[in-house]
């Protein structure tokens, strides 16, 4: 039931004294990049002489805009020839944040997955159909990696074509899959078209990621499907999925503390929160060499679930994704900034001063509706040059968010002025 | 000669186009033909009135997207035949037409076509030495669209 009994069921107090060491190599490693090397200086850290973990409050935060500040490799620790592989961050072309690699950081990434897949119950024999995205996110190649490690047969069947993948797991008896939760819903709406029964497949667990969910859609899917669904969390910053995962007690997510520290702060004051608080998610990776990363800011907010799990595994766990201390928005498993949305959207000429985001659930799919103004100077009363507009608008942004967007025209000055940001989107999906 | 037609952009919902009566009626804005297209979340009203300008600027005092976008006002003659004439030959010389749309003057004697083409002064001469009469917003004004006393 273990994929590694001595890591995860290790003594909270021998698990911190190896975080501690780890942390102290971490910082060695990291006062090698440029932006950590410059950062201690300037704080006069010097990574021999760190005490322990209660330390690391001395060290300033790390976000997303010092990835870009820094990009491609100003955080990187390590010769450029050592690297073997980078990864960015999800659907944003403009503003992607890279993180690169060495062969042992693609080792452990792929141990930690293997020990996510082997704890929800992934064997040997089993056939598993990676429903995600390969190339650049993270998503496709971290379990695709992890299935191999744990010995399964692995289907990289990759993104969409609804009606091959369900080919595959008719051919192939699939056991296993890697979906997004909102392409779950909408995949069973295909086999029902198909006059197949979702539920009657020979698919045993489902693994959900790359999209904030609820336990009602979680529920929904398994009923559907009748299969189990476990939650993934990660993110590319820290090497993607495998940070935490759901144990076949379907009650938190394990996160792994002997490769993060886990912290939980208020968002506000960026105080951290005692166990049990919600607060935005703080991380530091332990054992990565090629990129370390210090107190990394998510911006994903849950809390930790106090107490001990029944699977008697000694990793804390946090609660489902409660939602962002930033206003990106994640659809269809892309990440999306209103902010991207408003520059592409600029640089239309005949584009108005307002807009506005509407996500929306129809029945199993998620669509996003983008209202724009038009320039009074731009009305000539010609609806075709309206209706052109109106198409430049749907592919400037597709070929920027790599979503497809309804685009709605309206009237000058009919949307609600921006005085903030959360003016400009409203989320009216509902589990 | 060169008449307007009163375009406004509306989105497609419920009210809209009852929104720009009210104000051509508070205007006292007489309308002698409406037409509307739509593009499945948004459309374009357009009207022909007596007065262009006076309906431009209450409708834009009421905030709306409004536009005066030059026409052609064709007379045509209100029996079998009378439009095929103008079309027959605005198409042997190759005029496209963007939208048109008509209304009779006086039944069975004479009807005004609207039509908006891409060739806008060619086309008025074109049809000028065809023997066609165009009208101009100040005409378009003058004239009683319907003339009851016939019945």
């Amino acid at each position: 039931m273990y994929w590694d009994r001595d890591i995860e069921t290790m003594e909270r107090a021998k698990l911190e004294e190896i975080q501690k060491s780890r942390f102290q190599q971490t910082c060695r490693t990291a006062a090698r990049s440029s932006y950590y090397g410059k950062l201690f200086r300037e704080i006069g850290l010097d990574p021999e002489g760190l005490q322990g973990l209660s330390d690391i409050a001395r060290i300033p935060f790390t976000t997303k805009d010092h990835l870009r500040e820094y990009w491609p490799y100003g955080f990187v620790a390590v010769p450029r020839e050592d690297l073997i592989r980078m990864h960015s961050s999800s659907g944003t072309t403009g503003r992607a944040t890279v993180i690169f690699h060495t062969a042992d950081d693609i080792e452990a990434w792929a141990q930690l997955m293997a020990r996510c897949l082997y704890m929800a119950g992934m064997r040997r024999g089993d056939v598993f159909q990676n429903m995600m995205t390969y190339g650049l996110f993270t998503g496709g190649l971290g379990f695709h990696y992890g299935a191999e490690r744990v010995g399964a047969l692995v289907i990289p069947a990759g993104a969409g074509n609804s009606k091959r993948q369900i080919q595959l797991m008719r051919d192939f008896e699939t056991t296993a899959i890697h979906i997004i939760p909102s392409y779950a819903l909408h995949l069973s709406t295909v086999f029902g078209e198909m006059g197949l029964d979702p539920g009657g497949t020979t698919v045993k667990m489902a693994f959900l990621g790359a999209e904030p969910h609820s336990e009602k859609m979680r529920r929904r899917i398994e009923e559907i499907y009748r299969f189990k669904a476990y939650n993934s969390y990660g993110l590319s910053e820290m090497s993607g999925p495998g940070v935490a995962f759901e144990c076949p007690a379907q009650n938190g997510l394990h996160i792994w503390e002997d490769s993060f520290f886990v912290e939980i702060v208020d968002p506000k004051t960026l105080k951290p929160v005692p166990d049990g608080t919600e607060g935005e998610l703080v991380m530091t990776t332990l054992c990565r060499k090629g990129m370390p990363l210090l107190r990394y800011r998510t911006k994903d907010l849950t809390r930790i679930i106090p107490g001990a799990c029944e699977c008697g595994r000694t990793h804390r766990r946090i609660e489902r994704i409660k939602g962002r201390t930033d206003d990106m928005l994640i659809l269809k498993g892309v990440n999306i900034f209103p902010i991207q949305i408003e520059k592409k959207l600029m640089e239309v000429p005949g584009v108005g001063t307002n807009f506005q985001i509407i996500l929306e659930r129809e029945g199993f799919n998620d669509r996003m509706i983008v209202k724009v103004e038009v320039q009074k100077e731009f009305f000539s009363g010609d609806l075709k040059q309206l209706e052109r507009l109106r198409r430049r608008i749907v592919e400037e942004l597709k070929s920027d968010i790599l979503i497809t967007p309804s685009v709605d025209l309206v009237e000058p000055d009919s949307l609600p002025k921006s005085e903030g940001k959360a003016v400009r989107v409203i989320d009216n999906r509902k589990d | 000669m060169i008449a307007y037609q009163i375009s406004i952009f509306a989105e497609n919902k419920p009210g809209k186009l009852a929104a720009v009566t009210s104000v051509l009626a508070k205007a006292k804005v007489s309308i002698r033909a409406t037409t509307i297209a739509t593009a499945d979340t948004f459309g374009v009203i357009n009207l022909i009135v007596d007065d262009p300008k006076r309906a431009e600027t209450a409708l834009t005092k009421a905030g709306m997207t409004v536009h005066l976008r030059p026409v052609l006002a064709v007379m045509i003659d209100d029996r079998p035949g009378g439009l095929d004439r103008l079309t027959q030959l605005l198409s042997r010389e190759k005029i496209n037409i963007h939208n048109a749309y008509g209304f009779v003057l006086e039944s069975r004697e004479k009807a005004v076509f609207i039509v908006d083409v891409d060739q806008m002064d060619r086309t008025a001469e074109l049809l000028e030495k065809n023997g066609f009469r165009t009208l101009d917003t100040e005409a378009l004004s003058a004239i009683e669209p319907f003339h009851y006393m016939k019945y």
